[in-house]
């Protein structure tokens, strides 16, 4: 019998707690399976094709929603700054790591969201985690969606807040919730406009309505509706209406974009502040000159991205109709963003699934236990706007072959 | 109300989440002896605050392992 790392673990090893998850994920691979989880982009030949394992890939799984990522004025603007002021910035936003491109790079935020006040955070996760934990402090109260994203969930945990979940999209159980808050608490109302694991969108319009009414102060995390949803791309909060009553708006440049970094736009007078009492923001080095030049350059011109929108949907529409007429069962009965999620029924098919797909040349994303709601395996599929009507036909025909040789149809 | 009036409405509203039908104890663990996951927490939670009309933060959640804890912390709660 071959020994396996969960025999040989010494007592006192405080990796041990995570035995069983090393159990899982052996197993898992002794069934011959590709690792889902250390896949490698050979090489990247746009923003809807790679190669991996050798293999020319469609991607259908990287949130690079607008397919910003290979854009011939976003990549020029990234080589120039690139150029001009070096490979980083060795420096906190708040000493020596504010170079004009980080101004620039916010002057377009606030111009995109019509807002006053725009901050630029090294990553999307660092934004959530810096702007929860300064707002809502001991004593205070956060009321948040039980599906809301891990960076949220640690940016309450870092603050001291008392944290208060509510059912999942579920108006009433939040007002319930927000009507118990002893009087005089501060409150934190914080939602996201497409949850990104099934791709639904919350009712923001009630939602927002009744937190404003109890009195608290809402954030709204944008980060997969930002350049696709509403007029201008503003996000679920534009298009429900209600972007003028969110205090603030979270997101990022890792998704549609197209480089890294996080981001919160406000209209709160006192908002500039945070510059100084934001920990996450102070004390981590600003993004590189070519990441702000890029991001930068594509919020511009995301903002005349009407056409790249429309397309989007027909692509969303096209993949959710068809693969619900092939048999499979989604997160959402209707297509409500670019995410598609497709439930699989336990996770040992759905990584052979997974794997099926690869083999055919595509790549979605396999979401599992705890980053699912209700223990669900998904394979989550993204679209994105350079993604051919012809592609997303490609991409179903995979699908079905896939499925029925894995007898998930 | 006082803690036994609190003792006898929990045991009702846990009923449907004991599916083992586990007898229910003081020192019964809900992580441990009643197995109950994330969600089931949640749920659970909810009905308890709905039933008594309080809120337990997840907060204080962290300080309840055991049934006896969470009807000490359930009648405090209601009391004040």
């Amino acid at each position: 019998m071959t020994e396996t790392l969960t025999d040989i673990a010494p007592t006192g090893d405080l990796l041990s707690k995570f035995d069983d998850l090393i159990q899982t994920r052996e197993t898992l691979l002794a069934s011959g399976i590709e690792d889902p989880f250390n896949l490698v982009m050979e090489k990247v030949l746009s923003p809807t094709t790679a190669i991996c394992n050798g293999r020319e890939t469609i991607l259908l799984g990287t949130y690079n929603y607008m397919g910003m990522t290979f854009d011939p004025d976003v990549i020029d603007a990234g080589k120039q700054a690139l150029s001009d002021y070096g490979s980083g910035t060795t420096g906190s936003r708040v000493l020596n790591g504010t170079y004009q491109g980080h101004r620039e790079c916010e002057d377009a935020l606030r111009e995109f969201y019509a807002m006053d006040h725009a901050m630029v955070f090294s990553t999307g996760y660092q934004a959530n985690l810096g702007i929860i934990a300064t707002l809502a402090g001991k004593g205070d109260y956060i009321v948040l969606d039980i599906d809301s994203h891990a960076s949220i969930w640690d940016g309450c945990a870092m603050g001291n807040a008392e944290v208060v979940p509510f059912k999942h999209n579920d108006v009433e159980a939040m007002e319930k919730r927000l009507r118990r808050i002893p009087e005089g608490a501060g409150k934190l109302v914080i939602l996201e406009g497409v949850y990104s694991m099934l791709g639904d969108v919350a009712p923001l319009k009630e939602m927002v309505a009744i937190a404003k009414r109890y009195g608290a102060m809402v954030l709204v995390d944008e980060a997969h509706s930002m350049g696709f949803i509403g007029k201008n791309g503003r996000g679920v909060c534009e298009e429900q209406g209600v972007i003028d009553d969110v205090d603030f708006v979270i997101g990022t440049f890792s998704k549609s974009v197209g480089t890294v970094g996080g981001f919160c736009v406000s209209n709160h007078p006192k908002f500039d502040i945070m510059r100084l009492v934001c920990r996450p923001y102070v004390f981590t080095a600003s993004l590189p000159p070519s990441v702000v030049a890029t991001a930068a350059t594509s919020i511009r011109k995301l903002m005349h991205g009407a056409n790249k929108r429309a397309h989007l949907w027909e692509n969303s529409k096209r993949l959710h109709g068809g693969l619900t007429e092939l048999g499979f069962q989604l997160g959402t009965s209707e297509p409500q963003s670019a995410i598609v999620a497709v439930i699989m029924p336990d996770l040992e098919r759905g990584a052979a699934m997974w794997e099926a797909l690869l083999k055919e040349g595509l790549y979605v994303n396999l979401a599992r236990p705890p980053a699912t709601p209700a223990n669900m395996t998904l394979l989550r599929c993204s679209l994105c706007a350079e993604h051919s009507a012809e592609e997303v036909e490609t991409v179903l025909g995979m699908f079905e072959r896939a499925g029925k040789a894995m007898g998930i149809i | 109300m006082d803690s036994a009036a609190v003792d006898e409405r929990i045991r009702t509203l846990i009923e449907p989440f004991n599916k083992k039908g586990v007898t229910i104890e003081d020192a019964t663990t809900f992580a441990g002896d009643l197995e109950f996951d994330s969600l089931t927490v949640m749920d659970f939670v909810a009905e308890i605050e709905d039933e008594f009309d309080i809120i337990i933060s997840m907060n204080q959640q962290a300080e309840i392992e055991n049934y006896g804890q969470l009807v000490a912390a359930v009648h405090k709660m209601q009391d004040s």
